[in-house]
């Protein structure tokens, strides 16, 4: 299995730190904003966006939820494995609130749709952005875009994308792996 | 492991413990879903279940309607009482008969007893055991467990007594597999009229003495007593029944640790337990029924996952 380096560590740092700019930009001190992880990747780069804009700019209260999406997926019977649940938890409430979505690497889109059939269940959000730390660019079966970008990259279908964290593989870094 | 072993729920005798774990494992995640605002999600859009009641129920029923409707699945009904089951249709004739109209799935009571092993062997549909006889009803088994392991957390050790109308109950017969797939000690308690002969081949200790029971216990599980089911007296009356074997409030006081007390429902109030035991806080019987709704959505959608 081939890999090549993505970002490293520090690549990875400078971009968190812009896209919590980016997103101070648009949502102030987010009284009316919520974040929601996308299960079950994305909920460590919502933990890290959080723990960023609360140590790093003074913004207390950042209101956190996960979201799993497995039972608004829609590939439910038509993949091998059955697909397995992860936890949601989402203790605020959702109506009239902007929600960003957070989800470590943008494909095909379809997380996204499923996630966005599945936050309505909490409620009606005023709007919904969508952050995301790796766009695969060219690859959408959806009209879905990210509202906030880390980097955008071209992998063909063949390659995967794996997003790795210091609290769980030792250090920040991003790989192209050849499946 | 994240799939069932089996392909229908006929009973516990026929899962593993893993597919316990996997069951409890994706009810949890269910329980929080039917405690949002909106308490329904799309998976099962494209799955048609059918649910066959050759017998009456009303929570099993409702409970199993309301889990197939969370999950977005199209549901049809059908009662023996108002059927062509009267007009001498056989039991392979009626359901092959209503899989023709493209049904996925089939939620089945049935007064015999292997009645969904015995259709399982003949037609496509994934089948839920809802009740044969007096042999199984597994879904009541795995919220009765689901519910001791939420209340004391975990059910592997804990001493579980059964207590009532064994001979005639498929809850206690279910009740038993899982209990002792899982780890728990099991007694069973009850007249001995009504308690099958052999029902310690099956790992059970009996104790006739409710006292010494529930001495012993951590959780009482409190059966019906089926006088429907009752060809013959087993008891002299429903008084001494009372006397023997009801649990009262006054009772559950004078022993020296709180147990927990549960009950598949319909409760006679004032027979197996009074009303201050059935509405106290050492009860969870209302758990059981919304914890019934999370199992068996959880059992519903994995067993819809596995049909290709």
């Amino acid at each position: 299995m081939s890999q090549k380096v993505l970002l490293n560590a520090t690549e990875v740092d400078i971009i968190l730190n812009r896209l919590a700019c980016q997103l101070i930009e648009n949502h102030e001190d987010f009284t009316n904003t919520v974040l929601i992880g996308i299960q079950p990747r994305g909920i460590y780069l919502a933990e890290r966006i959080k723990r960023l804009l609360e140590e790093s700019y003074d913004i207390n209260n950042v209101s956190l939820g996960h979201l799993d999406i497995t039972f608004y997926r829609d590939d439910f019977r038509r993949t091998e494995k059955t697909l397995e649940a992860n936890k949601t938890k989402i203790d605020f409430v959702v109506e009239n609130k902007k929600v960003v979505f957070i989800d470590d690497v943008l494909y095909t889109g379809r997380s996204i749709n499923a996630a966005l059939s599945a936050i309505q269940s909490f409620g009606r959000p005023e709007e919904v952005e969508l952050l995301c730390l790796i766009d695969r660019r060219f690859s959408r079966h959806l009209p879905i875009q990210p509202d906030y970008r880390g980097r955008q990259v071209d992998a063909i279908n063949e390659e995967r994308v794996l997003v790795n964290w210091a609290e769980n593989e030792g250090k920040d870094s991003v790989y192209v792996v050849n499946k | 492991m994240s799939e069932l072993s089996v392909n229908h729920l006929l009973g516990i005798k026929y899962i593993t413990q893993e597919d316990i774990d996997l069951i409890f494992k994706t009810a949890d995640h269910f329980k929080e879903v039917i405690n949002r605002p909106i308490k329904k999600v799309p998976s099962l859009r494209d799955i048609t279940i059918a649910n066959l009641f050759f017998e009456n129920s009303t929570r099993t029923k409702l409970s199993f309607e309301l889990a197939e409707k969370r999950l977005s699945a199209d549901v049809i009904n059908f009662s023996a009482a108002a059927s062509s089951v009267k007009k001498g249709e056989t039991l392979i004739d009626t359901v092959n008969n209503i899989l023709s109209m493209k049904v996925d799935m089939v939620v089945m009571r049935h007064p015999n007893p292997g009645a969904g092993v015995f259709l399982s062997k003949h037609i496509k549909a994934s089948i839920i055991n809802a009740g044969d006889g007096a042999h199984e009803h597994p879904t009541q088994a795995l919220l009765d467990s689901y519910s001791i392991k939420e209340r004391l957390g975990e059910v592997a050790g804990k001493n579980v007594v059964i207590v009532g109308d064994i001979l005639h109950s498929r809850v206690a017969l279910s009740n038993i597999y899982a209990l002792k797939l899982q780890g728990a000690n099991v007694k069973i308690c009850g007249p001995k009229t009504l308690i099958p002969k052999y029902i310690e081949s099956l790992g059970v200790e009996v104790e006739l003495d409710l006292r010494k029971a529930l001495e012993w216990c951590d959780v009482a599980n409190m059966l019906r007593v089926q006088n429907e089911r009752m060809d013959i007296s087993y008891f002299p009356s429903t008084r001494e029944y009372r006397q023997q074997y009801g649990v009262s409030k006054d009772l559950l006081d004078s022993l020296n640790k709180e147990i927990v007390i549960m009950h598949p429902g319909p409760i006679n109030r004032g027979v197996e337990i009074t009303s201050d035991v059935a509405d106290s806080g050492q009860s969870i019987i209302l758990d059981q029924v919304q914890n019934g709704v999370a199992v068996r959505m959880a059992v519903i959608y994995l067993l819809a996952s596995k049909i290709k």
